[in-house]
């Protein structure tokens, strides 16, 4: 008899690998907010892994139709709106995975975070690779595995390197508890270790409020 | 009839002889309820699902009484084999509402104490009273649990009232085009319509069964104005313009107007099918709705007895239920730690849209059901 195929199960694995990254940095049981949570793959692995409970935030109608049969928690909103719906320090975690660059105003969106989430981890691709400047070098706005579009219909708006986000971050007082840096085949790399404003295309940050804001 | 129809199906009136003890004080010492079921209870009675109707529904949710039956139920579109709420799996039941005028004990019906219509005697209920009366309804049919309570408008109001009043009852709360209470400009519309009933001459008190009149004038304006609300502006204007039927007007009044034409013809329509009575009464339910006015005022205290899992669906296109006021249930939802999805659907119609088949819709409905039914397969 040969054996029947392995059914296919959803593991860390098989994740998106920048969500896979930021799943290792969630504790189970945690109250987590996911900001633009698309068809929501990293909440219902986080649901049945790590027995996280909370919602996805979602404003494309096909993703929340999606999210909602696989049963998941989401609530169509546009996150241009603010968080205004939640809560100061409603939830342990508020996470953002490539999202950022392409709202209205990123930084107002990361305050937003900070104040209704105790940790916020956010993901955006970052606009210090080497591609992007080689194409800009040659004349041209980049276009690569990270930036797909062309730039007359890329909703990214308000893009930004590594280092733009890290003077921000120092500008506005947010505190930088980690940092994970991912190359082309979004995994960590020495290149993107060492260099990371050159080598890294996505960069994902963990964040916390400066100073407990609220009494424990 | 398509294949997603139920059929023929005939409605079923149900006689309940505990007392029924009300808001308002006062007790119904008997009442009958008119109901309507489709598709089959299963043996652990776990795949029920009851339909809360709005302001002027009824029990006759889907399917055809006759064959010869222009119109379905109201809401064919969604109930049957295949559909969103899918008869193949679930065991649905719908009923009239106590108080209301199609079968079931209200205003019209006689009181056993005179031998005649209750009119303007019969107690005015509150959204809690319907829900009591529906959990005498689910004793009945040995349904420990809903697997779903699913309602738009009015209906909404008595689904959220269902998770809060009997949190162990209810698996799964659908609550559509609906508020967590009326606002003032939503409590003025429903004021003038029952002015209108209230001062025509015809309405006699509310005892104008007696005197062989109905108040149509009223009841007309009321349901006129109703259905101004329950449409968009860009509707109105799609569908009728603001052309004259002539070529040029007449300087008088008359219908000139395609809007004016269809506002008197689903007023008249409603005088031949609904009772004043039953529409106050109607009105005053919704107005009197206010979970958290039970709660200290706090909706998420309210809210926070639910054991259900909620799925919350609005109109773009709704003003009389605005997505705003779904999402101040979200809100409290949420704050209340329990499980909730919202969808924001993209329409034109205005409230009338929780009727209609909209495709986006209808997929985030199958897809939350579905789950459901699996659940309790």
């Amino acid at each position: 008899m040969t054996p029947s195929p392995i059914p296919h199960l959803p593991s860390p694995l098989q994740l998106r690998p920048d969500l896979a990254l930021i799943s290792e940095w969630i504790e189970p049981g945690q109250r987590l907010l996911d900001l633009g949570c698309g068809d929501g793959e990293l909440l219902a692995h986080l649901a049945q892994h790590k027995q996280v409970r909370g919602y996805g935030l979602e404003i494309d109608p096909a993703n929340v139709a999606a999210c909602i049969a696989r049963g998941v928690n989401v609530i169509q909103a546009d996150l241009d709106e603010g968080l205004s719906d939640f809560g100061d320090a409603a939830f342990d975690v508020v996470v953002m995975t490539q999202a950022l660059q392409a709202l209205q105003r990123p930084d107002d969106a990361v305050e937003e975070m900070l104040r209704v989430g105790k940790t916020v981890i956010v993901t955006f691709p970052n606009f210090g690779h080497w591609r992007v400047r080689w194409a800009l070098l040659r004349g041209r706005m980049p276009v690569t595995p990270s930036l797909p579009e062309q730039w007359f219909d890329t909703p990214n708006i308000h893009l930004c390197t590594v280092k733009d986000f890290e003077a921000l971050c120092a500008a506005r007082h947010w505190k930088i508890t980690d940092r994970a840096l991912l190359n082309h085949a979004r995994e960590g790399g020495l290149l993107s270790r060492w260099f990371p404003n050159l080598f890294a295309q996505v960069a994902l940050f963990e964040l916390r409020p400066m100073k407990a804001r609220f009494a424990t | 009839m398509d294949q997603g129809s139920v059929g023929l199906v005939t409605p079923q009136r149900l006689d309940f002889e505990q007392p029924l003890a009300l808001d308002c004080g006062r007790t119904l010492s008997r009442y009958a309820l008119m109901v309507e079921t489709y598709g089959t209870l299963n043996a652990h009675k776990s795949n029920a699902v009851l339909i809360c109707h709005a302001l002027s529904g009824d029990h006759h949710v889907a399917g055809y009484h006759d064959a010869q039956d222009k119109k379905p139920g109201w809401w064919d579109n969604c109930v049957g084999p295949g559909k969103p709420i899918d008869t193949n799996r679930f065991f649905v039941v719908a009923l009239n509402n106590l108080g209301g005028c199609k079968g079931s004990t209200g205003p019209s019906t006689l009181n056993p104490d005179t031998g005649h219509p209750w009119g303007p005697d019969f107690p005015l209920l509150t959204v809690g009273d319907w829900v009591r009366s529906q959990a005498a309804l689910a004793d009945r049919f040995g349904i420990a649990a809903w697997a779903a309570v699913i309602g738009g408008s009015l209906g909404g109001m008595q689904v959220q009232q269902w998770a809060i009043a009997y949190p162990e009852r209810v698996r799964h709360a659908v609550v559509i085009a609906s508020a967590p209470e009326l606002s003032a400009q939503n409590i003025a519309f429903n004021e003038i319509a029952r002015q209108a009933i209230l001062s025509d001459p015809d309405f006699h008190g509310g005892h104008f069964y007696a005197h062989g009149v109905v108040p149509s004038r009223g009841l007309k304006l009321a349901r006129m104005l109703g259905h101004i609300t329950y449409l968009s502006d860009a509707a109105m204007r799609a569908k009728f313009g603001a052309e004259l039927k002539a070529a040029t007007p007449s300087f008088n009044f008359d219908v000139e107007f395609e809007v004016e034409s269809y506002l008197r013809h689903q007023g008249q329509s409603f005088v031949d099918r609904f009772d004043a009575n039953t529409y106050l009464l109607m009105t005053k339910a919704l107005d009197y709705f206010d979970p958290a006015r039970d709660a200290g005022g706090d909706l998420v205290t309210a809210y926070s007895r639910a054991c259900a899992k909620f799925l919350v669906i609005a109109f773009s296109s709704d003003w009389r239920f605005s997505p705003a006021r779904s999402r101040e249930i979200v809100q409290a939802l949420v704050a209340a730690g329990k499980d909730v999805s919202y969808a924001e659907i993209e329409s034109e119609l205005g409230h009338d849209d929780f009727l209609m088949p909209i495709a986006q819709y209808h997929r985030v409905l199958k897809g939350y059901l579905d789950r459901v039914a699996g659940a309790v397969a």
